[in-house]
């Protein structure tokens, strides 16, 4: 299905990340958010506050994120495509209804510009440090969608990627941008609305008798209901059978939560976006993912210029986590560098996935700005001497 | 006898009964109530959708043969608040208990008040936190006995009538299980009501609070709800407190017409100041919408 031309303000312009995202979720076909506001973030609900009354849709201001991250629930469930915005402080606060809407499988999305942390932190200046929070910050076992955008272009493209993931797959979709991507203005191209592919809804169509709320299709999601229409359906965070109902016993627990892992994870080819580049070959590759990108982009060529075989992998989507590429990855190269705004987070995974077959090298940078290019050129340096081959 | 069916029972899912409030319970009778009043509203049951927060009487929401919603333990405001304002023609009751509205959730309860949301909110009270065991909650009256507060509590709590009133509530009643009929009428009135309406349920907890406070059983409490209340139609707010083992009042205490809701207030507003603006349209709700728009009620696109 194409966008809806009202939200797509086609053409050229020059906006910053935040801008450019609130644009991407118009054109997705957003019509509901409710925030609060926090830096470096509210840029994004000021523009759609502006934006909405000549769209059609509503922003509502709430008293606290713990509020805006359900009333967007509320407002998925009566038929809206919906999201809310915030920053780490506010993330921690919506952490208990990411868990909400990914055990009542609620199509949505939550952007988080990353700003540096614990506590207040650093308001205004970038980190790349919640993407952990990300993948485990609310309780219990699941899977999560996050994808890291590292242009206000990418902004806008990743979160119509947000808003048909979540359709697709009826889970929140975070998108993890940072101060420094929220904040940079650059040229972003918006298309036609004709030339933009949206996931609509899928509404059942069985009756309300042939319906249940929770009965999978093939693809382990199952089909949402309409309010209003007769099928009285009932949601409830607990633990709860096909027909929604609660069900708290060791079978149905197994039984829901697998499924609400299973669906992501066994179609995790659809999800993994991976930019690559002069992979083939190389001795070292450097994984990034969102504003690190851009200054290991300076790097990569200043090893280049040294002589040194070096290869790029920037992770689009980082969970669920491309274990498999990594694993592949590991077995042709020396090391993997690993950048990050934070004391080393993903470079965990890459760990993990690598299984020892080649050496990873942190480059941890603790926010507040972002690395000099020559840090990480120093460690592909270190990882084309040593490493295990 | 097997075609023999409770007269309400098109607002009730059999198949998850039997329920699993205890005897002497009162969030059954204000269920009950509630089924009254919901026939009463003549509302088609396909116009009405009902969200609780966590709780004992965050269970009614898994009673009920409605749209229903179990939320968060003390965010069912905030959703119904993202809900009614997604799909305006909605009739959106908020039932749940005073740890979970009041305690935990005050904050939403005020702002969802102070913007006149219009949602009914119908607040079961038992004076504790009934399904974790009997602690003490921001409605428990000074010197009660409960788990938290073994010696008793001492700190004083929030007036219900007061607090909502205060917040900017249309319509604030208090009734207890033993009214029986007051309380179906005030519900009605409170369904029927445009803004943020509130009925408060005062209701015996026999296995935690009245135990251990030495109340006798539910039997024992409607005796004590009937010679001790004081009924005070229009009544100050302010003289709502409940105090333990002592009289209180109940009754209708505001009713007032004519207040915009949140979203007559917005559409007032943005009608004046987009006027003339290309794409503006008075917002009415709006849909997942797709490139058959139109204005902000968006059909189409079931189908594809």
């Amino acid at each position: 299905m194409k966008a809806d031309p009202k939200g797509v303000m086609t053409g050229t312009h020059y906006l910053d990340g935040d801008h450019a995202a609130c644009e991407g979720a118009l054109a997705a076909g957003c019509r509901y958010v409710a925030g609060y506001p926090i830096t470096p973030s509210t840029e994004v609900v000021e523009r759609f506050a502006g934006r909405i009354p000549c769209v059609g849709g509503i922003f509502m201001q709430m008293e606290d994120e713990i509020a805006s991250s359900i009333a967007i629930q509320g407002a998925v469930w009566a038929g809206a495509k919906a999201m809310t915005v915030t920053s780490g402080p506010g993330f921690s606060l919506m952490m208990e209804h990411i868990g909400l809407a990914i055990m009542t499988e609620v199509p949505c999305v939550f952007i988080n510009v990353q700003r540096g942390g614990p506590s207040t932190g650093l308001p205004t200046l970038p980190a790349q440090s919640d993407m952990m929070q990300a993948r485990w910050g609310s309780h219990g076992d699941y899977e999560v969608i996050a994808l890291c955008p590292n242009s206000p272009q990418e902004c806008f493209d990743l979160m119509i990627t947000a808003f048909n993931m979540s359709e697709r797959f009826r889970t929140p979709v975070m998108v993890m941008m940072d101060e420094c991507v929220g904040h940079m203005t650059e040229r972003v191209v918006i298309p036609k609305a004709e030339e933009i592919e949206i996931v609509p809804r899928k509404y059942t169509k069985k009756t309300p008798a042939e319906y249940k709320a929770y009965l999978p299709n093939d693809n382990l999601v199952p089909e949402m209901a309409e309010m209003g229409k007769g099928y009285n359906f009932h949601i409830t965070g607990l633990t709860h059978d096909e027909k929604g109902y609660p069900a708290m016993n060791e079978e149905s627990q197994k039984k829901l939560v697998s499924r609400l892992i299973n669906k992501i994870q066994n179609y995790k080819k659809e999800i993994i976006l991976i930019e690559k580049d002069g992979l083939d070959n190389a001795d070292v590759a450097v994984l990034s993912y969102g504003i690190t990108s851009r200054v290991a982009e300076k790097a990569i060529i200043d090893a280049k210029a040294k002589g040194i075989k070096v290869g790029k992998a920037r992770l689009k989507t980082v969970w669920p986590f491309a274990d498999e590429f990594i694993l592949e990855l590991s077995k042709k190269v020396k090391a993997i560098v690993v950048p990050e705004l934070n004391a080393g987070q993903v470079v965990r995974e890459v760990e993990r996935a690598a299984k020892g077959n080649c050496e990873v090298i942190s480059v941890p940078h603790l926010g507040g700005g972002v690395h000099r290019p020559e840090v990480i050129l120093d460690a592909i340096v270190k990882g084309a001497q040593g490493g295990k081959r | 006898m097997e075609n023999v069916k409770h007269p309400l029972s098109k607002y009730l899912r059999e198949d998850r009964m039997p329920h699993m409030w205890c005897p002497g319970c009162g969030i059954g009778t204000a269920m009950n109530a509630f089924m009254h009043a919901l026939e009463k509203s003549g509302l088609e049951k396909n116009d009405i959708a009902v969200v609780s927060g966590i709780g004992c009487t965050g269970r009614v929401a898994g009673y009920v043969d409605l749209d229903s919603f179990h939320t968060t333990h003390g965010r069912a405001i905030p959703f119904a608040e993202g809900l009614k304002a997604t799909k305006p023609d909605t009739k959106v009751i908020v039932i749940s208990g005073d740890g979970d509205l009041m305690s935990i959730g005050g904050n939403h309860f005020i702002h969802a008040g102070r913007k006149n949301m219009d949602l009914t909110v119908i607040c079961v009270n038992n004076l504790n936190y009934a399904m974790t065991g009997g602690q003490v909650s921001a409605t428990t009256p000074v010197r009660s006995i409960t788990a938290t507060a073994p010696h008793g509590s001492f700190t004083t709590p929030f007036s219900l009538p007061f607090l909502a009133e205060a917040s900017g509530a249309v319509y604030v009643a208090r009734w207890t299980v033993f009214h029986i009929r007051e309380l179906q009428k005030a519900m009605l009135e409170a369904i029927n009501k445009k803004g943020f309406s509130f009925v408060e349920v005062i209701s015996p907890c026999p296995t935690l609070y009245e135990r251990r406070n030495k109340m006798g059983d539910g039997l024992a409490r409607m005796k004590f709800y009937k010679e001790n209340s004081i009924v005070k139609n229009g009544a100050d707010t302010k003289e709502t407190n409940i105090e333990i083992n002592k009289p209180f009042v109940v009754g209708k205490f505001i009713d007032i017409e004519g207040k915009p809701t949140y979203l007559e207030s917005m559409n007032k507003y943005y009608d004046e100041t987009f006027q003339c603006q290309l794409g503006y349209k008075t917002y009415k709700g709006t849909r997942y919408s797709c490139n058959i728009s139109d204005g902000g009620v968006s059909e189409g696109c079931m189908d594809d």
